[in-house]
């Protein structure tokens, strides 16, 4: 064992205005640990009193935190950068025991990564220029790019610090004051975070509220003193978050999840190499993170010729997968997020079975021992059958896969495509021509080439179909939170001659 | 015989009873996607926009549920009890304050619910 459970304080706070700041009702609820069930710390039961406040704060700081320069915005948000990177344990072990993942992934992938995205929105906006145009001699076109004003956020749970870095720095840089609301499982980061930058940014300018869906993100989506909405999460919240939005006539980004295909053509078993096996990881990746990710390969193609021989890898793989306490470093699956989504893959596994899905491997709950023993894990799972079964059409985000066989390019197309969602899709083949047609004809916003599961930041990512509208993690995400001023000047002193 | 698609356990009748008596008149609607995705919603009558778009599967405790005509086109062979478990879930559903989480238990429709509800 090389960690251990953080300690932590009794109760937390709101982050409004530049301080920590009680709820108003002074309610608070407990959050615990998915990893052992037992309580971490209690958060704020914000209201609508308390969303209120953190509009009027940034309402305040907005004018002034617009006007400052490009350079100042991104100096300060390298500050970030480098106070999460210079704490980077500390923040990956409270990821840790909030979440239910292993330490080796938020010590190797969330936290790295989230210091990433606050630098290149800092770079972003220092090396970006606006555009002009010259309509005639005496006419020029002047495009100025002006923060929205205020935003409010709202993220979910399976990449705590991640998601709020990718929702905060393109938002912050581009001027704009944010209300962020952190997902009632996973409070935590967000509030170390605060606590590390609390003197950062002007008050106001940055705001973090804790609290329930229905009493504090709702009244956050429909408020009438903000600007915009971003949201990821799930489809009747995105309805819910767009009907609110279209009363204030604001601007929202969606990202609502997907049901990803992770394809196989024959050609990646023409030989046995280190290709081949990077494939095989690329196929069980979808155990990566218990499956909690938007864009989880949920849903594995394989060509009919080499599936056999392939599977017996995949599954051999999968079974090598080392599912053990979250806080030692060679654990790679830890627990599920929470028990209700315990529950509902569960759920998921028994529908499978009725439906008439086989069982290749895992299928059950994983009890551990010892204080694990209330934790919520589930044994990484593969499922066989055909794209019309509910496994194969709903995202479980559990380490569930649901595999089926295609014949040729037009039937992996067909059953990649046959899907509500577009979120997410996986293309493997040494074939040269596949590698870029293949991925022309799927509808989804992005399609990982040879590759899965890689989030950089400078590549845009974003939903097709019922998946949202948006693109994050480049610098495109900066034009969602701005409007374009055009300024139409002329240089000619003669009048139009109408009156 | 009249089928139903959906039904509702004892112990989320308990739940719901509890939600109409602070709320009044409440509306279920099935989610897709990331996250709560796959969780069954409960809001408010009139809190969200419904159209011909979305199909009403059935009343359960004098409440419609409904889901999207896309999404029920993959569900409609199959048969959805509403159940409660513990838990923190994540969205504007009217229970989650209650630190209790609505679930969907699903069973296949059998030969002669299937024709009936389905052709």
């Amino acid at each position: 064992m090389d960690y251990k459970k953080p300690k932590f304080k009794e109760k937390y706070e709101n982050f409004i205005g530049g301080k920590f700041v009680p709820p108003v009702g002074n309610e608070y609820f407990e959050n615990n640990s998915p990893i052992d069930n037992t309580l971490i710390a209690k958060y704020p039961r914000s209201q609508k009193e308390d969303i209120d406040h953190a509009v009027i704060a940034a309402n305040k700081a907005k004018e002034a935190w617009g006007n400052t320069s490009a350079a100042e915005r991104a100096g300060l948000l390298n500050e970030v950068a480098d106070i999460i990177e210079a704490n980077l344990e500390e923040f990956a072990l409270v990821e840790t025991c909030d979440n239910g993942k292993p330490i080796r992934e938020t010590l190797n992938a969330d936290i790295p990564l989230s210091v990433d995205h606050w630098r290149y929105f800092a770079s972003a906006i220092r090396a970006e220029e606006s555009t002009m145009s010259e309509l005639d001699i005496h006419t020029v076109s002047l495009n100025l790019k002006e923060p929205l004003g205020v935003i409010g956020q709202i993220i979910p749970w399976n990449f705590p610090l991640l998601m709020l870095s990718w929702k905060l720095p393109p938002a912050l840089a581009t001027g704009n004051c944010v209300i962020l609301k952190s997902a009632e499982q996973t409070p935590s980061t967000a509030t170390l975070l605060m606590e590390k930058i609390a003197d950062v940014f002007p008050p106001g300018v940055v705001n973090i509220l804790h609290g329930f869906g229905p009493e504090a993100g709702k009244p956050l989506a429909s408020h009438s003193g903000i600007d915009k909405v971003a949201f990821t999460g799930e489809t009747t919240t995105g309805q819910l978050i767009m009907q609110y939005a279209s009363k204030n006539l604001n601007p929202v980004t969606m990202e609502l999840g997907g049901k990803s295909p992770n394809i196989f053509f024959n050609s990646v078993m023409d030989a046995d190499d280190a290709f081949l096996d990077k494939a095989i990881e690329g196929a069980v990746l979808f155990a990566f993170n218990q499956g909690e990710v938007c864009t989880c390969p949920s849903r594995l193609l394989v060509q009919e010729d080499i599936y056999d021989a392939f599977m017996a890898r995949v599954i051999e793989r999968t079974e090598a997968i080392i599912q053990d306490n979250p806080y030692d470093v060679n654990t790679m699956v830890g627990a599920q997020a929470s028990n209700d989504q315990y529950e509902k893959i569960l759920s998921y596994l028994k529908i499978g079975k009725e439906e008439g899905a086989k069982v290749l491997t895992g299928g059950a709950a994983c009890h551990l021992d010892g204080d694990l023993a209330n934790g919520f894990y589930i044994q990484p799972t593969i499922l066989e059958g055909h794209n019309k079964m509910r496994v194969f059409q709903e995202e479980i985000f559990g380490p569930v896969v649901a595999v089926t066989k295609f014949k040729d390019e037009a039937e992996a197309l067909e059953i990649a495509n046959d899907t509500l969602y577009g979120l997410g899709a996986g293309v493997w083949s040494r074939d040269a021509h596949q590698l870029y047609q293949i991925p022309r004809a799927i509808k989804a916003g992005r399609v990982w080439v040879n590759c899965y599961h890689a989030y950089p930041a400078h590549a845009p990512f974003g939903g097709y179909k019922k998946s949202g509208f948006g693109r994050e993690t480049h610098l495109m995400m900066m034009n969602h939170y701005r409007q374009t001023k055009n300024m139409l000047i002329s240089y000619d002193k003669n009048k139009l001659g109408f009156f | 015989m009249n089928y139903t698609r959906v039904a509702i356990t004892q112990a989320a009748t308990l739940i719901l009873d509890q939600l109409k008596a602070k709320y009044g008149d409440l509306i279920f609607h099935q989610s897709g996607g990331c996250c709560d995705g796959s969780s069954p919603m409960v809001f408010e009558e009139g809190e969200m926009y419904l159209d011909e778009s979305d199909i009403l599967l059935g009343q359960l405790d004098g409440i419609n549920y409904y889901m999207n005509q896309d999404q029920f086109d993959y569900w409609k062979h199959t048969h959805l009890t509403v159940d409660v478990t513990e838990g923190r879930g994540a969205s504007f559903s009217l229970e989650i304050p209650m630190g209790v989480r609505f679930i969907i238990r699903s069973r296949l429709l059998t030969p002669e619910e299937n024709s009936e509800l389905n052709n």
